[in-house]
Order: structure tokens, then sequence, then C-alpha cells
């Protein structure tokens, strides 16, 4: 058996870049949803010491060095850039999700503006303030939102919908970039 | 004509467009009715359905007559606003609704023949005989009365939709929504200022007016110049707000490229979702015209549109001007007049007692009774006073009074409430939550009192944002009371006097409908159409109402008004739908073989939002039927590989999984042994099957569910409710994991040599076993499961290694004489075997239907399971499933009849869910829900399905046709 | 009309999914009688005023929330999430 060749869910979309805004893919791994039993979340946040991070509260996230832990929905969070600490999986369900989702990213001046076409959210920098992670609609599609800085984006879908989500981005830059030509 | 130095067009820039064919110049600023009346066009359309020659009317988007088509490319814009729309270089106009040409237009003749064609005539007339409306009245009347029309192509233009958010929306731009724009961004408040014209300041750009001893535009550009530098406050021109919802949410409608030719990318329209913490509501007010007879002549228009012309676009639409007005309206328009040298004839008030001193003729108490000129107007008649009198005269101008404009305080069931001393309605208090109406919206008409309306509106918001309000100087303007003696209609005439310009209704329209007894607002608004036109009666609605409420000897508060709805202008449907069209906004998902099945040439279809193979052709196949027969047979006599990952995949872990999959499924999974695999039936709490699917038991307390392609999401949704709702504190954990691994079938009787050259030994692996494999470094799981009948395999790796696994697997498979399979194959497979589907599992079907009964266990409940054992839910009257089986093709949908019997509803014993040419029985096959069906094996029945011509004559039998016993399966 | 939902926050309507009267949380016994399942499945009130009913987070957390909200209003009095409830857990 050869070994199979691993290909990323926008294998052959290169950034593009509008009004020094970039759309790219991203990445990130490995993830792993942590979801805590009830009542354990003491012993959750125990386990996941030695990281440097605790389970975050709603639309936020806990990070250290290379690790992340950002909220995804009810009693979830995924630990994105460390495998799961020894014990964890005794208080919470883990489960593996580095194939599941496509990462883009979006960097630039006219990052937020983008995003206010397809995501039907407040991303006004005092109410979408860096770090926060959301779970949102892109257009039709179920999305993980964080503001990484005041000018970037990570965004998350399903894997499957990578070229949609990557499609509907692009056009949206591409109308503000017609949009700002005839200002 | 246009007058030299005065308006705010840019006259550095000339524009060139054309219409009607003939070109004309403008400059940038003008709209296509100033450009057009600069011009001396004066006739711009014809009527909706009398076909009268009509001219500009207004000067904003309420305009009633001047609606033109826009063509652009393949492109053509019906009913645009000639007063909306901005002239660019290359700009195309066209008029609309005449034949052959504007100036003479053979559909006149309705105008002629007006006595008959009054308001109620077509429901009258055209009753009978009844197939005649549908096939002659209708199409004749459509072709007859109407607007513009499409190109008849597809729209192929770009169209946006946008959010915003902010903590303050003003609505407007006119001295009200300034000052309260201004003070809120002061405070530091996030401010959006929304103004539908292209131009800022409302009436401070149209009238002669000045602020704080400036010109009112100098006064407006100063202060747009420090709101654009301030980083709170975002400007949106060209924007109109077209609804008001619920939450401090309001629609808008921004035209963004329709002012210029098109460009790539460049959205010709943008439709917002603004959501707004507080809104002023600074909308202004419309100028109402007057009735008196034939008062619709090209020439005859608002006195305050004669002023937006003269001061914003230096734009006089007559040389011999005449006012008419029931208020002081008409003085300043005429002083305005005159100072920039036009001549005008005289001012007709209304009023017996206002003064009489100006410097033209005033003529008190008049009322025009007659007016002439085909295709502009050329003089009136009129009595006053003095006695009656004619004046040639080549423009009227008019004004009514003004009706605050409180369209969107009504969006959310506000009804305005009538103001005696103003003659009109102004918004009720709290009508939309967090708004506050400000200016003249609000019945405040000096600009003063705009200003002071604004500040306070801006006081009463940034409270309740919880701002501090800062301190702000009020600007000096005019203060001048607003005074009006209501005056609707001449009165005691012959001759029409319109209302309704742009439905062609008239006062004798609406008095007739009261005469009739359509008395009500709402049943006056039908019966005559008025206020059913694209101005949706901005401009005629009150003084309907007025005339219907002398007609019936009430007040106009007791007449009220009818309902005022979202949008507050037309708004296309290519901007709401923006997104939709094409592949349109449903996601689509991709398989991880998707690159390599096109490779093949293999046709996609859409299953839910995915994309999977129909066939794979080989050369010399010429249908689809031929590549699925081969693709059937292969499965059926070596390997078959088809891409299996669209299926649901759920990991559900915790001490109380399994106790958590005995409640959901009919059956019982805490007793399937680690390492196995079960197939499970989900029912709807109301009995009906909800889904199947296979779950295998990974670990002690790890489970892997399997749902349909299809109820996916249906099934996480059905999950999470009786979690939450049930058993929210059990010790059970759930997430899709669809996405993560791309699951291969690979099936047929050498399906385990094949794995055996994958994997390096054959697997050892049960029916209904599941296992860890490797594929080199890469980790694996390895099913045994099988829809098609045949010795499967499912073999699932991360979804990153998928496109490699799936050309291995192929690849190998082709060595074998295998190769891979598509969606139709997979069907056909699952048919023989009598496999059910969504097709089967519709929603009305129950356990029983689909034989399953015996899988509702008794020991355990489960959701779905009291509800499944009602009467009438089990029994011989059910139609139950069960195999068809004929010589000649079925088709899905048709419908099942004991053979003998009358084919009609009440005997209709059932139908056909699935069908298929089966290659590998040599017989038509088919899976159908049959009353007492189970009963009724080897009995024949006869199929009817009318719509494709199907009648043939099948024999039943069980549904599963091939295999019955699973030998191949468990080999 | 826009939710707050108690874990994302306020957001607008076209993320959730509508499913009806809170009626549904009520689940009868398994052996109640026949009328009872009736109720429990079919009959429903329909309020001009208050009314609570049943809304998924299918674009946000999954949650789901009981929202009681006046039809004639259309104020939205409150919004709890269904596990959270007091007795709610079986």
């Amino acid at each position: 058996m050869p070994e199979l060749i691993a290909k990323s869910a926008l294998a052959g979309h290169a950034p593009v870049t509008r009004l020094q805004t970039t759309l790219a893919e991203g990445s990130a791994a490995p993830i792993t949803s942590v979801a805590p039993y009830p009542g354990r979340m003491d012993r959750v946040n125990a386990a996941l010491a030695p990281l440097g991070l605790a389970f975050p509260a709603p639309n936020g996230q806990t990070r250290q060095g290379a690790a992340r832990l950002i909220w995804t929905g009810r009693d979830q969070a995924f630990l994105i850039g460390a495998p799961a600490p020894d014990g964890l999986a005794d208080h919470a369900a883990l489960t593996d999700q580095t194939d599941g989702w496509a990462i883009l990213t979006l960097t630039g001046p006219v990052a937020e503006a983008t995003l206010m076409r397809p995501v039907p959210l407040d991303l006004r920098l005092g109410a979408f303030p860096p770090l926060r992670t959301v779970r949102a609609p892109l257009n039709h599609m179920q999305a993980i939102l964080t503001r990484t800085a005041p000018d970037a984006f990570e965004i998350m879908v399903f894997r499957s919908m990578a070229r949609t989500a990557w499609g509907e981005l692009t056009e949206a830059l591409e109308v503000l970039a017609a949009r700002a030509q005839t200002a | 004509m246009r007058l030299a130095g005065k308006g705010l067009i840019d006259r550095s820039t000339p524009v060139t467009f054309t219409f009607d064919g003939r070109s004309y110049q403008g400059y940038r600023g003008d709209t296509l009715a100033s450009a057009l009346l600069a011009n001396d066009v004066r006739l711009v359309g014809r009527s909706f359905k009398y076909h009268r020659p009509r001219g500009i009317l207004t000067a904003g988007s309420e305009e009633p007559n001047a609606m033109v088509e826009i063509l652009e490319g393949n492109q053509q814009t019906p009913n645009v606003r000639a007063t909306v729309q901005e002239v660019f270089d290359g700009l195309q106009a066209r008029s609309q609704n005449r034949f052959p040409s504007l100036k003479f237009d053979l559909l006149g003749i309705n105008n002629l023949a007006a006595p008959f064609l009054s308001a109620g005539f077509y429901y009258k007339t055209f009753m009978w005989p009844r197939p005649f409306w549908e096939k002659l009245y209708e199409p004749l009347i459509r072709r007859a009365a109407g607007l513009g029309s499409l190109s008849g192509r597809h729209d192929e233009a770009q169209y946006e939709k946008a959010w915003a958010f902010c903590d303050l929306l003003v609505i407007g731009s006119g001295p009200a929504g300034l000052m309260a724009a201004w003070t809120a961004a002061q405070a530091g408040a996030d401010v959006i200022l929304a103004e539908e014209d292209a131009r800022m300041g409302g009436r401070l750009v149209s009238d002669n007016l000045r602020v704080d001893g400036q010109p009112g535009a100098d006064w407006v550009e100063a202060l747009l110049d420090d709101l654009k530098a301030m980083p709170n406050v975002r400007l949106m021109p060209r924007t109109t707000v077209t609804g008001a919802y619920d939450d401090g949410t309001y629609g808008a409608l921004e035209r963004v490229g329709l002012h210029r030719a098109p460009a790539p990318h460049l959205p010709r329209e943008c439709f917002w979702r603004i959501v707004a913490g507080q809104t002023v509501l600074a909308a202004g007010a419309l100028e109402r015209p007057i009735a008196f007879p034939d008062n619709d002549r090209p020439g005859i228009m608002l006195a305050s549109a004669l002023r937006s012309y003269l001061h914003r676009y230096g734009v006089v639409p007559g040389n011999r001007i005449t006012l008419i007005a029931n208020n002081d309206a008409a003085r300043a328009t005429a002083r305005d007049l005159m100072a920039a040298g036009v001549k005008v004839v005289a001012i007709l008030d209304t009023r017996p007692d206002a003064t009489a001193l100006e410097d033209c003729p005033v003529y008190l108490n008049a009322q025009i009774t007659g007016t002439a000129g085909h295709l502009g107007l050329t003089a009136i008649t009129f009595r006053h006073a003095g006695g009656t009198a004619t004046l040639e005269t080549d423009c009227l101008a008019m004004s009514g009074g003004w009706n605050p404009t409180v369209h969107l305080t009504c969006h959310m069931n506000g009804r305005p409430l009538w103001r005696e001393d103003i003659a009109a309605f102004i918004p009720a208090e709290g009508a939309v939550p967090r708004l506050t109406p400000a200016g003249a919206c609000n019945g405040t008409f000096s600009t003063a009192g705009a200003f002071r309306d604004g500040l306070a509106a801006a006081h009463t918001a940034l409270a309740a944002l919880g701002r501090p309000a800062p301190d702000m100087a009020l600007p000096m303007a005019e203060d001048a009371p607003y005074t009006i003696t209501p005056f609707w209609q001449t009165p005691g005439v012959e001759g029409r006097q319109w209302l309704d310009f742009a439905n062609d209704v008239t006062t004798k329209d609406v008095k007739l409908s009261a005469q009739e007894n359509f008395r009500s607002v709402e049943h006056m608004k039908r019966y005559t159409t008025q206020g059913m036109a694209p101005d949706q009666g901005k401009n005629s609605n009150v003084a309907a109402l007025a005339v219907l409420a002398d007609a019936t000897g009430r007040g106009i508060p007791q007449t009220g008004t009818t309902t005022f709805r979202p949008p507050f202008v037309p708004t296309s449907i290519a901007a709401m739908g923006a997104g939709g069209r094409g592949a349109g906004f449903a996601p689509q998902r991709f398989l991880t073989s998707d690159q390599a099945s096109r490779d093949r040439g293999a046709p996609m279809i859409e299953a839910g939002l995915w994309y999977r193979p129909s066939y794979f052709p080989k050369p010399g196949e010429k249908t689809w039927l031929e590549a699925c027969n081969r693709e059937v047979t292969m499965v059926r006599e070596s390997v078959g590989v088809s891409d299996v990952s669209t299926l649901g995949k759920i990991d559900i872990q915790g001490r109380d999984a399994a106790r958590f999959l005995d409640l959901v499924y009919t059956n019982t999974f805490s007793t399937l042994p680690v390492g196995r695999v079960r197939y499970g039936l989900m029912l709807r709490e109301d009995g009906h099957v909800l889904d199947d699917g296979t779950t295998a038991r990974l670990a002690e307390h790890r489970y892997l569910m399997t749902t349909t392609t299809a109820a996916a999401g249906l099934v996480m949704r059905h999950l999470d409710f009786v979690h939450q709702a049930f058993c929210a504190d059990w010790d059970v954990r759930f997430l899709s994991v669809t996405e993560a691994w791309a699951q291969f079938a690979i099936a047929g009787p050498r399906a385990r040599d094949l794995l055996a050259t994958l994997l390096g030994a054959a697997p050892d692996l049960p029916f209904m076993g599941v296992t860890d494999v490797s594929l080199g470094s890469t980790p694996a799981r390895l099913f045994r499961i099988s829809f098609s009948g045949e010795e499967g395999y499912e073999l699932a790796v991360p979804t990153r290694y998928g496109e490699a696994l799936f050309r291995d697997l192929v690849a190998r498979a082709e060595t074998m004489g295998g190769g891979p399979y598509g969606m139709e194959a997979l069907n056909v497979l699952r048919i023989e075997k009598g496999f059910i589907t969504h097709a089967e599992i519709h929603g009305r079907t129950t356990a029983f239907d689909i034989g399953m009964e015996k899988m509702v266990s008794a020991k355990k409940d489960c959701i779905g399971k009291a509800a499944a054992a009602r009467p009438g839910m089990i029994g011989p009257d059910r139609e139950q499933l069960v195999g068809l089986r004929a010589s000649s093709a079925m088709t899905a949908g048709a419908h099942l009849f004991t053979p003998g019997d009358k084919v009609h509803r009440e005997t209709d014993q059932g139908y056909i869910t699935s069908v298929c040419w089966s290659p590998t029985l040599s017989a038509h096959l088919a899976l159908a829900f049959v009353k007492d069906g189970r009963a009724r094996h080897g009995t024949r029945i006869r199929v009817v399905d009318h719509l494709r011509k199907i009648d043939v004559l099948a024999e039943i039998t069980d549904p599963v046709f091939h295999d019955k016993e699973g030998a191949k399966l468990r080999a | 009309m826009r939710l707050t939902c108690p874990l994302c926050g306020e957001r607008d309507r076209r993320e959730f999914y509508y499913y009806g009267s809170e009626d549904y949380l009520n689940r009868p016994a398994p052996d109640a009688a026949p009328q009872a399942w009736d109720d429990y499945l079919h009959n429903r009130d329909n309020p001009a005023g208050v009314t609570r009913d049943l809304w998924y987070h299918d674009m946000g957390c999954s949650s789901w929330l009981v929202v009681t909200r006046n039809t004639v209003t259309h104020d939205i009095l409150a919004v709890e999430a269904v596990a959270d409830r007091k007795g709610g857990a079986a």
C-alpha cells in the first residue's frame, strides 16, 4: 500500500487580493472537539491546565502559545494546535475534527466590510473585538467565525462547502473593489 | 429651459443621453426628469388605463407619471421614475405604454371610451361568458392597460445584499435628519445617515433657504464635509429605507450603479438590512396635488417640484407659469420664479381670505374649471372671487398642502393620526419602537422647526442609548407658520378630476365607489384601484379619502387611511434576491472524489446539497441506462466502488450513549457488542418513520451513527431536541463527523479480494462488523455493511486522503473487471434488494407499513412508540411496502388499482415510490405501497399513471427481489 | 425579528428554525392514555397575545430555545435554553 496523498480543502486556490485585503486558505491542525459531560467542568479545566488553557466562555476562546481552545457551540469547544491532554477524555467527549473543516482567512482593511455581505452579524470592532469566536451563518453555510486581529478574520466552514465559501467571499471582495473604483 | 448660473448641477461635465431614440444633453447632477425639462420635453409618458399624455409631476421617488424604460445592453428595466434616474453619458431611456409612439398612441382610444371604463367597469362588464375572461378579456385588458415591459431575457446584471449595524439610523437628510445625525455623531454614537436622493440636504438643496446666513446648499456642504471626516458616521446617499421591521431592523435599497455606465462586478443595486439601536425618521413630506378638471396635462406639476427644478437643477419647465395653492407655498414659489426672471402669469389662491399683495396678479377663492392643450398645457379656465377667467399658460404649479411621509411608521401596524390644523396625518406616538419622527414627517414644516425637531429626536435617541447629549447650537433659519385651508377638488363642474395619476382614478370614481356602497376606505381602494400603482397612493391617498369622506358624509379621521406596507418605493426582486441567480444561494457540497469522477466523464446530479456522480460512461455507451446496467452487473459479478461520504455520520459518546440510542431508535443498541454494526430505525414522535441507518459501536461508550444523506441535518436537530428537552443531564455528547471522513463502498463478490490487495490480507470481518485498519500510515475504518445486497464493505479515511483513496480503489477494481458505480446503479441495486430510501420513508409511512414493526422493541420506550401504536397506524387498511414486477416500464408516482375496478380515487389501492429496470432479473421492478399488500403477494395489480400514459399489469411480490436469504451479504 | 440566544447573543431570525408550541416539551408517560398523546402531538392553542414556542439555533450554537413572545405586539419577552429550564431533564 503506497502512502495516500493528502489534499487540503482548497488545494489549487491561490490567494485573492483586492483593496489590500487578502482571502487565503488557512490551516489549523489538529482540531479536536471537546464536549464536557454534565457537571464535569472543573475536571475538564484541570485536565486542560497543563496546556495553559481553560474551557472558554460562549463566543470566546482561550489561548497559550500555538494552542487555543475556541468556543463552537453548546457544551462544545475546539482544541486547535495541540493534541488533547491526558485525562481529558475521561470528562469530555473528544472527537477529531481536523478534516471536517475548511479554513479561510480574510485579512486587510475591507475584511469587515466583505464579511458584512454574507454574515448577518454586528462585526463592528466594538461589538466584535479580536479573539471573539462565534457560530454564525456565512450566507447559508454554518460557519465558525473568529476575529484574529482588528483587520483579520478566520472563517471555518464544512469542508465540502469550501468552494462555495471561497466563491462567495471572492465575489464580495470583487464587488467592494468595483464600488471603490467608482466612488 | 435651463437658466444660466442657477442650480447645483456640474456644468463642467455635460452628458449625452437618449430618450425615445433622440439624443439630448444634460449635466452631471441632473435627473432624467430635470434634463428632459431643460430640453423642453414635457410629454414623457402615457397613463396606465386611458393612455392620456402625461408629463412630470414631481421631483422625487413618488412620481406617478414619468416612468420610463431604461435600456442597457440586453437589459430593459421598466417603470424607472425619471425623477430618480440620474443621467450619465450613454443613458438610453424610452417612454412606455404607448404604440406606436408617444405623441401618437393608438390606444389613446381608451380615453374616448372613458365613460364606459369607469371604476368597477371590468368587474361588471367582463363577467360573462366565463371562459372569455381568461382567453380574451384579460389578455386584451393587459395589453391596453399597463406599464413598461421586460426584455424577456435573463437579468444578467449584478446585485448585492449587505448588512449594517449602527447605534442610530437617521432616515432622510433634510434639516431634521442632518441635525439629528450631527448631534448624535458629536455624542460619539455610531450613525448611519440614509438619504434617498443622490444629493443630501432635502429641501435645503431644493428651496431658496438660508441657514445661519448662508445659502442652504452651502451650509449642507460644509456640514457633510464634517460628517464625512468622522469615523463614526456612515453617509448612505441614493439609499431608500424601504421598510421598518421588528426589533430595529430596516430594509433599504441602495442604487449603486444605476447612475453610471455598467462596470464589471459593480452591482446595480444593493439591498441592505440595517439593524439600528435607535432610529430618527426625518423622511420629510410629500406635496399634494389638487383635483380639478383635466389636471393631468403635461406642464402641470407640484409647486415644490417646480422649486426643486429651479433651485437644484436651474431648470424652469415653462415660459408662462401659473400657480394654484390652498396654502402659502405658491407665494414663495412665485417670488423665486420672478427673482429668476421667469414670467409668472398669476397666482390662484383657493383661500378667500388670503392676501392679494404680490408682484403678480393674485386671484382669491380661485377654482380651476378646465384646462386646455392636447400634448401639453396651453391654457386654464377658472372662477374666482371676481368672476371667471381664462389664462394662457404652459406651466401650472399646484400645492394642495403637505402630507408628512408617515409610511415607515405604519409598517408595524401603527395608524397615523389626523391633525386638523395642518389637514394631514402625522405618525402615532410609538408606532415603531425605538423610532422618533422629526421634522416635516412629524408635521413640523418650518426649517427652524425641523432643526429643533431633529435636535430633540437626537436627544431622545441618545438618552435611550445611554449617551450624554452634547451642547449644540440650533442653526438660524426661517420659522414661518404653515397655514392651510383644505381644498381637495373643484366642486360642481363637469370633467374628470384626477386623483391617482398613476392608476387613472378620478374623483368621480371615488364617488361612484361610495354610491355603490364600497364606503370603507379599504373597499374604495380595491373598487377604484386608487393607491395600488407603483406610487402606492403617495400623491393621491389623502385627497381620495377626503373625497370619500365628503361623499359618505363622514369626517376624514372617521374615514381613516388604508395601510401603508413595505416597501416604501418599488424594490426590484433582483436586489432582494441578490446572490440567488444560477447556482443560487444553496451551498454546493463537493465530494473528495468530485474531480476524479468528472475526469471520467460522470454527469453529476444534486443530492441534497451534494453533487454525486450519476454514472460513469464508457466508450460506446449511448444512454445512461446502458452505463447503469453495466455498473449493476459489475457489482453483482465482480466489484464496484462508490463514494458514500454524503451519508450523515454522528459520533455519539458518553456513559449514557447506549441509553440515548435506545431512546431515539425503535430497536435496542445497548446490547450491541463493541465492533459490531446494527441497522436502526428512528421514528418521529408522531409514530412515522424519521430516518434509518446503521450504527456501529466503536467502544463501550462510543457509537458512530449513520443517517441518510437527505436527513442528516434533520436527524441532528432531532437528536439535539430529544437530548436537550428530555435528558439534558445524561452523560452523552454527540457531534457530526460527516465532513471528517471520506467513505467508500466496495461491493461485489470480489470486494474481499480487492481489500486483500489494499490491506495486504483479506479482512476477517463478519457481516455487520467494524474494525480499525491502516492504509500505510493513514488510520482508517472498515465496516462490513451493504446497500447493494452483495458482500459489501465501506472504507473510511480522514477526508484529506479521500481523493487519493478513491483513485486507488477504482484502479484496483478495474484490474479485477470492476470499476466505479454511480447513483443510478446504486439505486437499482438497492431496489433489487428491497432496501428503502426516503422515497419510501417519505414522512407518511410507519414501521408497520415498511414491514419493520418487529423492530419496535416491546421492552423499552422510544420516541414515537406510543403514537405508532395508535389506532389507524397498524393493520390491513394501511398501505404496506411490496415489490412489483412487470414486463413493461412503470413510473414512480403511478397509482395502483385492483384489476377490474373502475380507476378513480375511491378504488385507489396505493402508489409506486421507486422503479427500475433490473438487469439482474431482466424485469421492470418497483417498490410500492399497497393496501394490505403483504397479504396480496402473488396477485396482480393495475399500474396507472395518466400523466405519463402508463397502464400496465404488475405482479405483487415481496419487496426483496434479489437474494432473499441474504447468503451473498454474509458470504 | 431578532432573538437573543442565551449563548450566542442577539441574532437575526433567519438563524433560527421554528418548531412549534412549547407543548412538545411535556411528553406524556409512555403508557399515558391516547387522548394525552393526541393532545401532546396535535392540539394547540393559538393565542393572540403571549405565546411560548420552541426555536432551534440552527445556524448558531444548536441550542433549543423556549421563546416567550407576544404575537400582537411582536415583543420578545424571554428566551431560555430548553436544556437549562428547571425540571426539564427527564
